[in-house]
């Protein structure tokens, strides 16, 4: 197929930057699964701890520097609840 | 950025650079998909925007050819649209739209591979071409940024056009599937 100026132009206009905020975010992953994980094993050792951070999980996890994405937040909410 | 099996292999090891790499990569795709192809509104786009990267990043080990990255990634992500969609109370896409909705996603699929030509290109293409498709910047403020005449954008924008063809026919194979076993 050939591919002639204005079709390569419409092709690259369907794919626009989603917010940076987003990407920003999602670079975080590896940096929030961590601090998630830590989060659980707090709460599994101190019964007080855990009731602090079920009390306020997005206060929780923004504490660790981490954005408290919907995702996030339910998993959080998920594994707290086992 | 190398190429996804590399990528994939990087990240397996822990490489946080690699991450960056991968979300730069797929971000415009995913974030198309989710408001192009399944017309989510804002909130619920980036809360599928974030629970894909969050299900690529804990399965990604799971994936059995890292040379399929695409695809699979086009398939978690139909399949978290879907279940906003559920979760959002509105209607998974009808026969009729999810002919549509193929239709959509084979143009993304194109579009992606404009756009990793578009990677291949020189910086002074690539940042003249994303202004004024991408970012829908005109002439002028683009001229302004960049410290040219106007003139010299419009005939940058044609010869950078010339090279991405020439980029994207050579290396054009056709489009891997992108999951349409499902909706």
């Amino acid at each position: 197929m050939s591919y002639d100026e204005e079709r390569l132009g419409d092709l690259l206009r369907r794919l626009p930057a989603p917010p940076d905020a987003w990407v920003r975010a999602a670079k975080e992953l590896p940096a929030a699964r961590a601090a998630l994980d830590g989060l659980v094993a707090q709460a599994e050792v101190d019964a007080a701890e855990r009731a602090r951070i079920v009390a306020d999980l997005e206060t929780a996890l923004a504490a660790e520097g981490v954005e408290p994405t919907s995702p996030l937040l339910a998993e959080l909410r998920q594994r707290l609840s086992r | 950025m190398g190429d996804d099996a590399e990528l994939v292999g990087r990240c397996l090891r822990g490489e946080q650079q690699a991450w960056n790499d991968l979300v730069e990569r797929y971000a415009r795709y995913v974030h198309a998909i989710a408001t192009q192809g399944y017309r989510l509104r804002p909130p619920d786009a980036e809360d599928a925007f974030q629970d894909v990267f969050l299900r690529v990043y804990d399965r990604l080990g799971s994936l059995r050819d890292p040379e399929a990255l695409r695809p699979w990634i086009a398939q978690t992500t139909r399949r978290v649209c879907l279940d906003r969609l559920a979760a959002a109370g509105r209607e998974e896409p009808s026969e009729v739209e999810a002919r549509g909705l193929d239709e959509t996603i084979d143009e993304l699929d194109e579009a992606f591979a404009v756009r990793e030509a578009l990677a291949s290109l020189p910086e002074e293409c690539r940042e003249v071409l994303d202004r004024f498709f991408c970012r829908d910047e005109s002439y002028r403020t683009i001229g302004e940024a960049l410290g040219l005449p106007s003139g010299t954008i419009a005939s940058r924008i044609s010869r950078c056009l010339g090279k991405l063809r020439e980029r994207f026919e050579g290396r054009n194979e056709p489009a891997r599937e992108s999951g349409r076993s499902r909706t």
